[in-house]
This record gives C-alpha cells, sequence and structure tokens, in this order.
C-alpha cells in the first residue's frame, strides 16, 4: 500500500486534534485533543518506519508516547486542581497570565 | 655623606614638619608647631649649605649630579624616577628658598601667634616649601611637574588661608585657576619636548637636543611650541601678563605668605624654569623672544599701576610682578647669571618690604589703605628703617643689593643689541616708576601728618584695635575666631622674632649685591657657570663699554624716582590730586589695572559662561533629555506595549498563533522545493 494513505490518515487525525484544541473551551477536551494530535504524528513516524524498514521511527514513537503519558498527567493534575479550587472549568475563563 | 645626600636631606626636613604637624594639628599647643616648622625649614637650609660645600669641592665639570631614589616606570621610551639634579642652579635655588623661608617663618611665629589656625598655617607654610624645593631640585619633567602643582595647591590653601573671608576664598580660586592654566601649558609643552627627545629626564633631553632631536638649525616648530607652553606655565607662576591678575588678589592671604609665596619664592619659579630650560630655549629663539616682550610689558605695565594703587600691599604685588618681569625678560635674552642674581636680592628685599608692611598693618589693627596711614616714622622706627632700606634697594640705589642685580641684567639687555634696545629704554622707564611708586609708599605711609592709630602708639604706648574687625577689602565684619585681625596686631618693634628676621633680611638687601660688583666680584657668575657650559649667551658680557653709562643712568634714575615722589608727595602735598584731574584718562585706565580683569571678563568668563549656560539649558535639556533620553525610552515603551498586548492570557488564541505559524513555516518549505 502506498505510505500517502498513511500520512493522508495521520494528517486528518493531526488537525482533527489542532481544531479541537482551537476550538473547544473545555480543559479535558482540549487534552484529548492534544493526545489526537500527539498521535498524528506517531502514526506518521511508524508509518516512515516500515516504509524505509528500520526502528527508529518505532523508537520515536515510543518516547513521544512517554511524553505525551507526562503530558497528560500534568494536564490532568491541573484539571483536578482546577476543579478543586472550584475555579471555571473554562480555559478563556483562566486568563490570569495575561501581559 | 655627598652632595646629593644632602640634597634629599633638604628635601626631607620640610616633608617631615608637614606631616608631624599635619598629624597632631588639633594638639598642638601654643606655638609648639610654629617653632616645630621653623626648625625643620632651618635644618633644610643647613643641609642646603652642607650640599652648597660638597658641590664646591668638586671640578667644575663634575658640578652636575643625579640621584634616584626609585623608579615609578622605566620602560622603553619613558623613565619616570623620583630622581633629583643637584647643580649649582638647583643649589643656588634651594639655598635662596630655604634661607628666605626660615627667615619669613621665624617672623609669623610671632605674627601668626594669635591665629586658632596657626598649627595649620605651619603645616601648609612647611608643605609650600617642601613643594618648592621639590620644583628646584627636580631631575625631570615629571617631578617638576608635580613640585609646579604642589606649589599652586599650597599657594591655593594659603590665600585663602582665612576662610570665612568672602574676599579671601575667591582669591584663591582665582589664584588656583590661572595657575592650573599654566600647569596645562607646562604640561603639553612637556609633551612637545618629549616626543622629540624620548626622555622625561632635563639632562636627558638636554643631550638629545644637542644631537639634533630637532633638527640642527633653531626654532624647530614643535620645540617653539613645547618652549611657548612652557612660558605659559612660567607667566601663570610668575604673575606675567596676560595671566597676572591674581597676584594682586593673592594679597588676602596673611602677609607673611605674601612675603614668601607671592614674592620671594615661588612667583619666581617661572624664572627657574627657563633658566633651567635653557638649552632648549637657545635653541628657539622666537620662544626666547616672547618671553623677553612679555617680562618688558609686564615690568612696564606693572610699574604704571603701582603708581596709583592704594593698598600698601597690593602696591608691593605689583612691584613683585615688575621685577620678576625683569627677570623673566633676563633669562629670556640669556641673561641667566644677572636674571638670578635678581631673584636672590630681590627675595631678600621684597621679603623684607612685606614682612615691613605687615608690621604697618600691625600698627593700622588690620587696614591696608595708604590713604588712611601716615606719620608711623616715629611710631615704627624699626619698620620705617627696614623700608628704607627695602625701598633702595627696589629702587635700585647704589650701593643696595638691588641696583647691582638690576644694573646687571639692564646691561646685558642691552649687550644683545639690535631690538633688544627696545627692551632696555623700557626697563628704564620702568626702573624710574620703581623708584616713584616705592617712595610714594613710603611718604604716605611714614610722613606727614600722624594718623590717629600712629599717634596712640607714640603718646600712649599702645596699638590701636578696631572695636570690630573688619575685612579692609569690603567692610565686612570679621569672624575672629578664624584670626587675623584676631584678638591680637603685632608689630615687629615688638617682637623679637619679627625683629631678627626682618634684621637680617635687611643686611641681606644692604650687602648681597656686593657678591657681584662689575670688575670686582663676579661671585654668582662663576658659582652658576658650570649649569651654564652649553650656552651661547652666558659669558656675554665680559664687553664693558656700556657698563659705566648703565651705573650711572641707574643711579641717576633711581634718584630721580625718588626725587618726583618726594616733590609729589612730601613737599607739594595734593599735587597727587592734581595729576590725577589733568590726566583723568590715564588715570582711569591705570587704576583699573589696564583694564585686564574686565578683558579676561569679557573675554573668557562670559563666552564661557554663555557656553555653560546653553550646553545646560538648551544642549542638555533638548537635546541630551529631551531628544536622546526621551527618544530611547519612548521606542522600548512602544515596543513593549505592542508585545503585551500580544499576551492576553487565552490559551486558544496561543494554539491558533502556533499552529498558524507552523504552518507558514510548513508551507515556505514546501514553496522552496
Amino acid at each position: 500500500m502506498n505510505i500517502g494513505w498513511y500520512l493522508a490518515v495521520s494528517a486528518i487525525i493531526f488537525t482533527l486534534g489542532a481544531v479541537g484544541v482551537m476550538t473547544r473551551r473545555n480543559p479535558l477536551v482540549v487534552l484529548l485533543c492534544l493526545e489526537m494530535m500527539l498521535n498524528g504524528g506517531n502514526l506518521a513516524l511508524i508509518a516512515f518506519s516500515r516504509m524505509l524498514g528500520n526502528g527508529d521511527g518505532q523508537i520515536f514513537a515510543i518516547i513521544v508516547i512517554t511524553v505525551a503519558a507526562c503530558e497528560v498527567c500534568i494536564g490532568l493534575g491541573m484539571v483536578v486542581a482546577i476543579f478543586r479550587r472550584s475555579l471555571p472549568i473554562d480555559v478563556d475563563e483562566l486568563t490570569e497570565l495575561q501581559g | 655623606m655627598s652632595a646629593t645626600t644632602f640634597a634629599w636631606l633638604v628635601l626631607a626636613f620640610p616633608l617631615a614638619g608637614t606631616i608631624i604637624i599635619g598629624l597632631g594639628f588639633r594638639r598642638w599647643p601654643g606655638q609648639v608647631a610654629a617653632w616645630i616648622a621653623t626648625g625643620a625649614i632651618f635644618l633644610s637650609f643647613l643641609a642646603a649649605v652642607a650640599t652648597l660645600i660638597k658641590l664646591q669641592g668638586l671640578t667644575p665639570i663634575h658640578r652636575q649630579l643625579t640621584s634616584s631614589l626609585w623608579d615609578y616606570a622605566v620602560t622603553v621610551g619613558i623613565n619616570a624616577r623620583m630622581s633629583i639634579l643637584v647643580d649649582p642652579l638647583s643649589v643656588f635655588m634651594i639655598l635662596v628658598v630655604s634661607g628666605v623661608s626660615t627667615l619669613i617663618h621665624l617672623y609669623s611665629i610671632s605674627y601668626m601667634r594669635s591665629d586658632r589656625g596657626i598649627n595649620r598655617y605651619f603645616a601648609y607654610l612647611n608643605f609650600f616649601v617642601f613643594s618648592m624645593l621639590l620644583l628646584v631640585l627636580a631631575a625631570n619633567f615629571l617631578l617638576l611637574i608635580v613640585g609646579w602643582a604642589f606649589v599652586g595647591a599650597a599657594s591655593y590653601l594659603l590665600i585663602s588661608f582665612w576662610y570665612r573671608r568672602k574676599t579671601a576664598t575667591q582669591a584663591g580660586i582665582k589664584a588656583f585657576v590661572i595657575n592650573v592654566v599654566g600647569d596645562v601649558g607646562l604640561v603639553l609643552g612637556t609633551f612637545f619636548i618629549f616626543k622629540h627627545t624620548h626622555t622625561l629626564d632635563f639632562l636627558g633631553s638636554f643631550a638629545a637636543a644637542r644631537h639634533g632631536a630637532f633638527g640642527a638649525g633653531t626654532n624647530n616648530g614643535d620645540l617653539v611650541a613645547g618652549c611657548v607652553l612652557l612660558l605659559v606655565g612660567a607667566f601663570a607662576k610668575s604673575a606675567q601678563i596676560p595671566l597676572h591678575t591674581w597676584l594682586p588678589d593673592a594679597m588676602e592671604g596673611p602677609t607673611p605668605v605674601s612675603a614668601l609665596i607671592h614674592a620671594a619664592t615661588m612667583v619666581t619659579a617661572g624664572v627657574y624654569l627657563i633658566a633651567r630650560m635653557h638649552p632648549l630655549f637657545e635653541r628657539a629663539p622666537a620662544a626666547q623672544d616672547v618671553g623677553a616682550v612679555i617680562g618688558v610689558l609686564t615690568l612696564f605695565i606693572a610699574g604704571t599701576i603701582g603708581l596709583v594703587v592704594t593698598d600698601i600691599k597690593r602696591v608691593i604685588a605689583y612691584s613683585t610682578m615688575s621685577q620678576i618681569g625683569y627677570m623673566i625678560m633676563a633669562v629670556s635674552v640669556g641673561a641667566y647669571s644677572a636674571g638670578l642674581f635678581h631673584l636672590m636680592t630681590h627675595a631678600f628685599f621684597k621679603a623684607l618690604l612685606f614682612m615691613a608692611a605687615g608690621s604697618i598693618i600691625g600698627a593700622m589693627g588690620g587696614e591696608q589703605s595708604l590713604n588712611k596711614m601716615g606719620g608711623f616714622r616715629k611710631a615704627l622706627p624699626f619698620t620705617y628703617a627696614c623700608f628704607i632700606i627695602g625701598g633702595l634697594a627696589l629702587s635700585a640705589i647704589p650701593p643696595f643689593s638691588g641696583f647691582w642685580s638690576k644694573d646687571d641684567i639692564l646691561l646685558m639687555v642691552g649687550e644683545r643689541g639690535g631690538w633688544h634696545w627696545a627692551l632696555y629704554g623700557l626697563a628704564y622707564v620702568g626702573a624710574l616708576f620703581t623708584g616713584i611708586y616705592t617712595f610714594r609708599m613710603i611718604f604716605r605711609a611714614f610722613h606727614g601728618e600722624p594718623v590717629p592709630e600712629a599717634r596712640e602708639l607714640i603718646e600712649h604706648g599702645h596699638l590701636y584695635h578696631p572695636e570690630h574687625p573688619f575685612n579692609p577689602n569690603d567692610g565686612e565684619l570679621e569672624d575672629t575666631d578664624v584670626g587675623f585681625p584676631g584678638p591680637e596686631h603685632v608689630i615687629a618693634e615688638r617682637e623679637p622674632q619679627m625683629k631678627i628676621a626682618m634684621g637680617l633680611l635687611a643686611i641681606g638687601a644692604i650687602f648681597l649685591g656686593f657678591l657681584q660688583i662689575p670688575r670686582v666680584t663676579s661671585v654668582i657668575d662663576n658659582f652658576l657657570a658650570p649649569s651654564f657650559t652649553d650656552s651661547r649667551l652666558y659669558n656675554l658680557h665680559t664687553q664693558t663699554a656700556n657698563l659705566d653709562v648703565g651705573l650711572l643712568l641707574s643711579t641717576v634714575i633711581g634718584l630721580l624716582g625718588i626725587f618726583i615722589a618726594y616733590m609729589v608727595w612730601i613737599r607739594h602735598p595734593g599735587s597727587s590730586a592734581k595729576f590725577q584731574a589733568r590726566f583723568g584718562a590715564i588715570y582711569q585706565l591705570l587704576s583699573h589695572k589696564w583694564y585686564f580683569d574686565e578683558a579676561i571678563d569679557i573675554l573668557v568668563l562670559r563666552p564661557g559662561a554663555w557656553t555653560g549656560r546653553f550646553a545646560q539649558q538648551t544642549f542638555e535639556r533638548v537635546v541630551v533629555n529631551g531628544t536622546i533620553v526621551d527618544g530611547t525610552t519612548g521606542i522600548v515603551r512602544a515596543g513593549s506595549a505592542a508585545v503585551r498586548s500580544l499576551q492576553s492570557g487565552f490559551l486558544r488564541y496561543y494554539v491558533a498563533l502556533l499552529v498558524l505559524g507552523a504552518a507558514g513555516v510548513a508551507f515556505y518549505f514546501l514553496l522552496q522545493t
């Protein structure tokens, strides 16, 4: 099968994730969309790895998954902290870091 | 011990005196510090005599010794050493400086007795003597400049010694500023010379000049520039036109200070400088001519001003300027030994005149105006005698010392021939003025009707004390806490120290001239000769064609001056007022001191002040503050406001920018391929 299909799927997933990050206001959903973006990238890495016949891309994908796990850990922790402080669960309301 | 060891001791004693008095200046009781200071200078004088004896023990060609204590910086092209040059010229100077200083210290012990600042005074005075000795002993330009600046500083400190007098502090500032102009000239001149000789040593520089550092001929451009700049230094220090205006104002200092610094020693530094630099000046005849012309102008102009000034100390100050004009002229035309001889005799009779003036000022309770003096002859017989001796020496009446030295100068100037005859003529006119203003001062202060202060002294035998001490210059009430006119005044008649000092100076003023009488003795000539072996002009005055005429002319002119003064102020009192009315324009010119202060005000001070105001009000406010500083902050503020508005805090907005950016980069690379 042509690699183009794999890349197309990967791009679609990535774009969906990016659009989700930009449009959704619930931090949980934003985190989910981030995961989609990362996994879109992972798919492309693995596809190239198969095409070229060596494992480098797969190792990259594993590293990305590890980073994603860390990031989710922190992100969910922040969501829980926001919830506990009974702040609004809405990224547009959380604008204290403006210049 | 060798001559140089003694010369180091000459320097060491006054320095030690300064430090000892300075360290304990709050604690020394009474006149202890004064005696320490006097002793230090006296020891210095003894060491100077020892140096002289040791130096005379050497054969004449070996009488140029240098000695170095340590090196400051010695590398290729620079040799800055703490070194002194002991030769007849410097030994001559240290003898004059330390000798006269000893007597003036002695005089000061009495004169400054009731001043609360007496310890400060003697610390300054010792510091001055140290600086002056450093100046004359220096063996390189570096130490010369250090000594030069030190004496300027000491002069400043002593002029504004009574620092609560506003006039005194202003005079001190004026003296300091003008002297710094001279210092700048000296430093720049040194650069011009150093550029070619590549050494700071005097002897090294002279040798380099001899071996053609400035080309084979004379009047090399850089050498003339350097010598003229050295002359600027000499003019400022020696109060020559147009840098002379500080000297009359410097009379604000205590009278012994005027005697020591502003008559006998410091102001002659310029004369010493030109004599010391003679190998350079003789290769730059243009610079020599500048010196001679300025010298003769100064002696003439100062003489005319001396005719109308009424402050007794200022009369003597203008006479000092005038006499230093003679010396500057002498050393500029190559009459080195004559100029230095006059320097020595002048140190004696001028210090004597100042001391006598101090005594009469004491009798007047601080008043210095000749208009208020009169008839002190019986009240102050000793002072009167000293004044007469000093006055006769100053007016060049034989056989007093000033006659021989001044005549030596005039003879040498005439000997040069050519246009120097103009100098010769003007110098004789100046000599006539000298006689007139000197005896005008004596007749007005000592003859005529006794003023109440004099009568009080004669009839009741006690000194006049003003009820409220005041500054004689502006009539302001004085704070006697700082000193003079202070609780006590002194007159020489009642103070043994003052009497001894003045008596010794009077003896010097009478007899020192016998050191060099034409055809009879030539002690000064022979003594100084080893310092001037390479001079073309030194032994010029062997011809004696004009000698007898010159001697006779000097005598006649001196006596004529005294006779005129006698006719005007004794025989026909009131005739001076008639002269003032008749020659109103000239009187105005003279009483405004030829408008030098006004000219300097217009030419230098006002443009300077205007530039300063322009720089402050226009340039600084508009250009510096308005444009440069405010412009920079404005740009930074506007830029940061723009960047700040991007930081909205909206997460989704950031993400959108990020995605857009990434997409932009991606598109860029896609389009590239």
